[in-house]
């Protein structure tokens, strides 16, 4: 009986551990198989369907192209009153100047000229035209520093006057023709100490010709924004005079010579690239788009914009989003109702024909499911235009007139009828399936209880039925608020949905932001849908089948 | 874009296989895009199977370029860009010039010179509106009309798109701004040379919606280059406008009751880009072709299959018969100087800038 004192404590497995664990582990490992087993589908799911989702709904708020090709001169504008109706200071431009360069070198330019146009109308070619004229604008320095010493023509000796002592020997000990990688420059902190500016535009320099443009540093000649910094670095009162380097005496030469040098004023140089350069409002628009995250976007697609005193309503010949969202929903619902209509008939039909009847009529409802998208609203066109056989036929017994033919395409009423027969088989098939389910003795049973066929009907069958039209009209709603094809083809101009601009943003405007939050909002309204749908109706309530 | 990334691995490695056997340093397969339909056909046969008899390089035909620039930046991120030549119009070069999206050109380095001599450069002259586009044809969109619904007096200027009272019935008009507004204040009485210095007033742009807006009742919106030949050839508008190329063939090749309005075409430009980021030997591919494809014969042969006008001055005179038909095609070009007594040439500066703004206003208009 001493054994039995051992086994007041927690209970032991044949392994020696408490059985409670020996459970866990037993379980976690049939988690982890479980786990395993669905790992595949989840991590598509989530690489092929969420990721890219997300990926495309956080480009609604994202601005980094702003400040991340600006940065300097939206580093400067913050400090700037935009509301005082004068333009920024002359170190504005001459931060301008600095980054328009960068960005011209990068090919960067055009691409933020286009975002800010999607704002302010010409900013697009005020970019590409600056970035054609950048190079000569700092020239000036560069002209005067070459002509007063041949010395500072040459790329090599630059790469002297800046490289670490490192670089350089890893430079000089480098064969441009064994394939291997130019060593990555390295600055000399001697003259980054001296020479700030230079050494910061010159690091620039070297990163973009070695890593971006892929070529050798030693072959290379300087930008004209070296010069520039240099200048600036000179008129600043650096002090070489200590420095022994290479290019240590030219580089005291022209200490002495630059003070007399010609100098440029920016604000002056780019009014004379385009006097829009003066217009407050580009440098306004600039401002308010310089955080990295906006609003712009989802105002934009609620017919607001962005202005300096915040945001307000756009004017209403430029409104268009709410008025589509509105028209999106209400027809959307109309076309769920005809599909109810048209639909609830054919599947107590089909429920109650025998089985052989039903099986070949259900082939009917496929046959066009099976039918490609674009030739079934391609023959809706043939079908209803003015021209059509529908028009002919009525033509044809005089119900109307031939100067008189109804408009049933290119506006709401051919995109009602198209989308109505194309998401037609997505309310039958669902409503079939509850109505087989549904024992036609139920209703016999109430007609032997004295129950009118109406009031058997409705008081018997039809609330068995609403599962079916529950599932019937989630499914022909959410997929016809989406729908761009047909509304684009048969849709005319008011018949179009929010989704034609969605694509029109995508494809052709290429404004991917807006396109991002318009599709954002749609996906809010759908989902918010669906919870006032579970709070009034009952999710529970809804079925496929069975 | 992990799932663009995802399917463009996979392409990848389908061209990637494809270059293991590369000849020399230029990849033996190359991907060219274009806008299918009768127009990749002309293409086809004036440059794809000479250049691939001469060569022996493999063309992959993808007609994507209705999409091309949105395909381009989604490659361009996923930094996987699986085309090496593609075929766009102007302003969708302009564009992918300035994303960074196409390779810059430079004509007399990478262009055939013409058979005298004339450089590159000066050969194709202004049309030559982007640093990354080298343009094929100049083709126009302009009005067709059938002939039975016009009466005795048949249109001769692009202002019967307005009279409603002399030409009843529908007109088609493409769904968006650009020609529309042009024509408009065209016939609103604006001078030819001053139309786009009044587009870019808001006031202007007001005045050629209000234009629009006396015929918007009378108006089939179109957005696919092959609704107005359908609308004309069922009779359901008198008038419409489209590209030349695609009235031609409903005129010469399906014989239909429909002829040319020609007054105040707007010429416009298509051509091709090269994507940037390629590898050295795709790019070197491409740069073979497009140095083979756009010299002085072959743009001139594109011709014989289809009716726009070769973009080389010295190909002019070597437009010969149509392939099929027999017929001349010189009058058939929106460049013949019957055609062209007046023209528009689509400002591609102006659209740049105005086109996000005035499309913003059109839209609204239309949707009002």
């Amino acid at each position: 009986m001493t054994d039995t004192a051992e086994h007041t404590g927690p209970m032991m497995a044949a392994d020696g551990t408490t059985l409670k664990s020996s459970l866990n582990r037993a379980l976690r490992r049939q988690k982890l198989r479980a786990l395993g087993l669905i790992a595949p589908l989840l991590i598509f799911v989530l690489v092929t369907f969420i990721a890219p989702i997300a990926d495309m709904l956080f480009r609604s708020i994202e601005n980094q192209i702003v400040s991340e090709t600006l940065p300097r001169t939206t580093a400067v504008l913050a400090e700037w009153d935009g509301d005082s109706g004068e333009i920024p200071s002359p170190e504005t431009f001459e931060a301008l100047y600095k980054d328009m360069f960068v960005a011209k070198e990068r090919k960067l330019h055009t691409r933020l000229g286009s975002r800010l146009n999607y704002e302010l109308t010409g900013v697009s070619s005020l970019f590409r035209k600056s970035g054609r004229k950048i190079e000569d604008m700092g020239e000036v320095y560069q002209d005067q520093f070459e002509d007063f010493d041949k010395f500072w023509k040459d790329g090599e000796n630059w790469n002297a006057l800046m490289g670490s002592e490192d670089w350089l020997q890893a430079q000089n000990a480098w064969d441009p023709k064994s394939g291997d990688k130019q060593p990555p420059f390295e600055l000399n902190e001697a003259i980054s100490g001296l020479l700030p500016e230079t050494s910061e535009a010159f690091q620039t320099y070297a990163d973009f010709v070695q890593n971006e443009d892929q070529k050798n540093l030693a072959k290379q000649d300087p930008w004209a924004l070296i010069y520039s910094a240099l200048y600036n670095d000179i008129s600043a009162g650096a002090d070489v005079s200590g420095y022994s380097g290479p290019g240590s005496a030219e580089l005291l030469a022209a200490m002495g010579a630059a003070t007399e040098f010609e100098t440029v004023d920016y604000a002056a140089a780019f009014e004379e690239v385009d006097k829009d350069w003066h217009d407050v409002e580009v440098w306004q628009t600039i401002q308010t788009y310089s955080p990295e995250f906006t609003s712009g976007y989802f105002l934009n697609a609620v017919d607001m914009k962005k202005s300096p005193d915040g945001a307000e309503m756009r004017p209403e010949n430029e409104q268009l989003y709410i008025k589509l969202f509105i028209r999106t929903l209400f027809m959307s619902l109309v076309i769920t109702g005809s599909c109810i209509l048209l639909g609830y008939p054919v599947g107590w039909i089909l429920a109650n024909l025998p089985a052989r009847t039903a099986n070949l009529l259900m082939i009917l409802v496929l046959l066009p499911f099976w039918t490609s998208l674009l030739v079934r609203t391609s023959a809706w066109k043939v079908m209803l235009q003015q021209q059509g056989v529908i028009n002919d036929t009525l033509v044809w017994l005089g119900v109307v007139a031939d100067d008189s033919r109804l408009a049933l395409i290119n506006n709401q009423t051919g995109t009602i009828i198209a989308m109505t027969h194309i998401l037609l088989p997505f309310m039958i098939l669902p409503l079939y399936s509850v109505m087989k389910t549904i024992p036609p003795s139920y209703l016999r049973a109430a007609k032997s209880l004295g129950a009118t066929n109406w009031t058997a009907f409705w008081r018997v069958y039809f609330p068995q039925s609403v599962p079916g039209i529950g599932a019937g009209s989630i499914l022909v709603f959410i997929l016809s608020i989406g729908y761009y094809i047909t509304p684009e083809l048969v849709g005319g101009t008011t018949g179009t949905f929010i989704s034609n601009r969605i694509a029109y943003h995508i494809s052709s405007s290429l404004n991917w932001g807006l396109a991002a939050a318009l599709g954002a909002i749609l996906l809010a309204v759908v989902l918010g849908l669906y919870w006032a749908y579970d709070r009034i109706v009952g999710i529970d309530n809804v079925k496929l089948g069975g | 874009m992990k799932l663009t990334k995802t399917l463009l691995a996979s392409t990848a490695l389908t061209v990637a296989a494809g270059m293991a056997v590369a000849d020399g340093h230029m990849a033996s397969e190359m991907t060219i895009v274009s806008w299918g339909g009768a127009y990749s056909n002309s293409q086809q046969q004036a440059y794809h199977n000479p250049y691939a008899e001469k060569t022996g390089v493999e063309i992959i035909n993808d007609e994507s370029s209705a999409e091309a620039v949105a395909k381009l930046r989604a490659m361009n991120e996923a930094g996987n860009v699986t085309w090496d030549v593609v075929d766009v119009v102007a302003a969708d070069a302009i564009r992918l010039c300035d994303e960074g999206l196409a390779m810059e050109i430079d004509p007399d380095e990478h262009l055939a010179a013409a058979p005298d001599g004339t450089s590159a450069e000066d050969d194709f002259g202004d049309l030559l509106v982007s640093d990354c586009f080298i343009p094929q044809i100049v083709y126009s969109t302009t009005f067709g009309y059938r002939t039975d619904m016009v009466g005795d007096t048949p249109p001769t200027s692009v202002c019967a798109v307005f009279d409603t009272e002399t030409y009843p019935g529908k007109r088609s008009l493409e769904k968006r701004p650009i020609n529309n507004m042009e024509w408009a204040l065209i016939c609103d009485g604006v001078p030819k040379d001053e139309v786009y210095d009044v587009l870019e007033t808001a006031e202007g742009q007001q005045q050629a919606l209000d234009k629009l807006a006396t015929i918007k009742d009378d108006v089939v919106w179109w957005s696919a280059g092959a609704d107005t030949p359908q609308l004309l050839a069922d009779g359901e508008v008198v008038m419409g406008s489209t590209y030349n190329g695609r009235l031609f063939s409903v005129i010469e090749e399906q014989k239909q009751p429909v002829a040319m309005l020609w007054d105040a075409q707007v010429f416009d430009l298509d051509g091709w880009i090269i994507p940037a980021g390629l590898s050295d030997e795709r790019k070197a591919r491409a740069l073979d072709y497009i140095y083979f494809a756009t010299d002085t014969q072959r743009l001139a042969d594109q011709a014989k299959y289809i009716s726009y006008g070769p973009a080389r001055a010295s190909s002019a005179p070597l437009v010969g018969q149509h392939a099929d038909l027999g017929i001349d095609m010189a009058p058939h070009m929106p460049t013949d100087p019957d055609n062209a007594k007046n023209t528009f040439l689509y400002n591609y500066e102006f659209w740049a800038d105005y086109r996000d703004d005035i499309d913003a206003k059109f839209q609204a208009w239309l949707a009002q």
